[in-house]
């Protein structure tokens, strides 16, 4: 029996996204690939597959309508938060659930950050290039429509479990380190950057996000004509007008905007996810605190199957019955009780 | 660091964030720096440092993308200086295993509609032009910006031309554009400010093909001068997925 996820309906951005293609900058590819690597780890440890080959659709800013065919279907809610039903039952983000044959799954807008991810077990699809992710800006695969169909499996359990996740949807302070041009620019436009506040501007996209602010520009005074150098994602270009843009995930693979620093790694997926019009603050740091927060990630996706959890618990498991879901009401995606606040 | 000076201070190592290296062996483009990074590329590869993740030229500098907790910047810089001092890099051959393309390539009319405009800004009638590019072999100087397309050259000096102010529309994958003594080919349509001159018979990204990227930085290309009528049989036969370029070992 084939277990079929359909899309009835599909938001402007879903596309398939799993770790993207590494190593072919000198073909000019971009790694491509999840805007937040994490949501796919935390659907791997809620579905119990394998983190190494996860895959999942990606849902910028909007989600779509999904229904199960053939069987019953185990999804997992991951990345940010979106209001999310199975024919009208609100679903825990965060969370594994089986959507039921004929069944009709509906994810709506973000509450909070920018892509949400649907993980499914079992989802698969052809590779090209060594994965399965669209790379929209390179021409590989695309963006989802009404009416396609994925080749999942049938649920292998009844899931019910549920994932702390850390708030990375807000926006905040952005560890950087300098890149090749940074010691073109002033003294005074460097430490500019650290003390201006910027926000997230809505045009972002898996190429990139522009940082708008008040203010003067910060282009550096010899603002030399640089011939087109490789760039990968998190650099930070100051463009034409002055503004600060990060490179993401498809960013091209060369360009010629000066740049004036480089987002720390363990970083980049809070520019990624930050929502529209998010503050954003960059603070210089050195290579050690950088590898250091690079070597915690690590190690926090490792330990990311230990955070998972049954969500319905016997009222005698539940240590204080009151600071639980009783207070804050039914669970809901409008308001996740066990969401890190940070 | 940061001073411009031709040549002076090169080649030169930047920091690119926490997992990455430049190696910058010039600060314009140059035939010699150009090989340089080629050849260097070559002995990094063939180096396989424990650690290192991923090697990709520009026209002219090598990057090195890295694992920092397995290979210190201190140990990768280190490695990288013994290996710059080894030899005159700007007076090295390029590496071996290059290849020699022959493409089908209609000029003119239709499918390069702004030759006339770029065979005058050289001074040329548009058939002189056309010999003159068509019997240079033109080395891929690197291949980026969007994946498979490559940047070839040089041409001889009487092609260095500006970009036009305003943008093409829209020039058709396979299209061959010129400027600054150098020819682009678009893996797909795209808008651009270089002259739109040709269309050439190869697809530099195929997702499907045997071979996805057929062409490496170093290798050259002759653009084959052919008819509309060969140029679309050509076309066809890119379109079915089949190579009809030719391709022989450089030595």
């Amino acid at each position: 029996m084939s277990a079929v996820l359909q899309i009835l309906s599909a938001g402007p951005g879903l596309s398939l996204q799993d770790a993207g293609r590494p190593g072919l900058l000198s073909k000019g590819l971009s790694r491509g690939g999840a805007m937040d690597p994490l949501a796919l780890a935390e659907g791997a440890a809620l579905l119990r597959s394998d983190p190494g080959r996860a895959l999942a659709i990606e849902m910028a800013g909007a989600g779509g309508t999904f229904r199960a065919e053939g069987a019953d279907l185990l999804i997992a809610l991951t990345g940010a938060p979106m209001t999310a039903e199975i024919d009208g039952a609100r679903l825990h983000w965060s969370g594994s659930h089986v959507l039921p044959r004929g069944a009709t799954l509906k994810i709506g807008g973000a509450l909070k950050g920018s892509y949400g991810y649907l993980n499914v077990s079992g989802l698969d699809a052809a590779e090209i290039l060594g994965a399965r992710s669209a790379h929209i800006s390179g021409g590989i695969g695309g963006r989802f429509q009404a009416g396609d169909r994925l080749t999942c499996r049938p649920a292998p359990d009844a899931g019910g479990m549920m994932i702390a996740a850390d708030d990375r949807f807000s926006g905040g302070e952005i560890r950087i380190l300098p890149s090749v041009q940074t010691d073109q620019f002033a003294t005074d436009t460097l430490a500019r950057l650290e003390t201006t506040a910027f926000h997230k501007d809505a045009r972002a996209s898996r190429m990139g996000a522009r940082m708008g602010h008040d203010g003067p520009g910060f282009s550096s005074d010899a603002h030399l004509a640089i011939l087109s150098e490789i760039i990968v994602p998190g650099d930070v270009q100051v463009i034409g007008d002055g503004s600060p843009f990060v490179l993401l995930n498809e960013c091209q693979s060369m360009g010629g905007y000066p740049r004036i620093a480089t987002v720390i790694s363990a970083d980049l997926t809070k520019v990624a996810q930050a929502a529209p019009g998010s503050p954003i603050r960059f603070r210089f740091v050195t290579l050690a605190e950088a590898l250091s927060a690079r070597t915690s990630l690590d190690k926090y996706l490792k330990l990311l199957p230990s955070r998972v959890e049954p969500r319905v618990r016997h009222p005698g498991d539940i240590p204080d019955l009151l600071s639980y879901q009783l207070v804050s009401g039914v669970i809901s995606a409008h308001h996740d009780p066990h969401e890190q606040e940070t | 660091m940061g001073g411009t000076e031709q040549d002076s201070g090169f080649p030169r190592l930047h920091r690119m964030g926490e997992a990455g290296l430049l190696v910058e062996f010039g600060d314009r483009l140059s035939m010699a720096v150009n090989a340089a990074t080629l050849a260097f590329r070559a002995a990094v590869e063939a180096a396989a440092w424990d650690g290192v993740e991923e090697s990709a030229t520009s026209l002219k500098s090598v990057f090195l993308r890295f694992d920092p907790v397995r290979l210190s910047h201190e140990a990768l810089e280190a490695a990288l200086k013994d290996l710059l001092r080894s030899r005159d890099w700007y007076g090295v051959p390029l590496p071996r295993g290059r290849k020699l393309w022959r493409v089908p390539t209609v000029f003119g009319g239709d499918h390069g509609p702004q030759l006339e405009e770029a065979a005058s800004m050289a001074k040329l009638s548009p058939d002189d032009a056309v010999a003159q590019i068509s019997r240079t072999p033109v080395r891929v100087l690197t291949i980026g910006f969007s994946p498979g397309m490559p940047y070839l050259g040089r041409l001889p000096e009487m092609f260095d031309i500006p970009r036009k102010t305003e943008l093409n529309p829209h020039v058709p994958a396979g299209g061959l554009a010129l400027a600054i003594r150098q020819l682009v080919l678009f893996p797909v349509g795209t808008q651009t400010g270089w002259r739109w001159i040709g269309r050439a018979a190869i697809d530099v990204f195929g997702q499907q093909a045997e071979q996805p990227f057929p062409l490496t930085a170093g290798d050259e290309i002759l653009f084959q001068p052919v008819t509309e009528s060969a140029f679309e049989d050509a076309w066809a036969g890119v379109e079915a997925g089949r190579m009809m370029a030719s391709c022989e070992a450089l030595p």
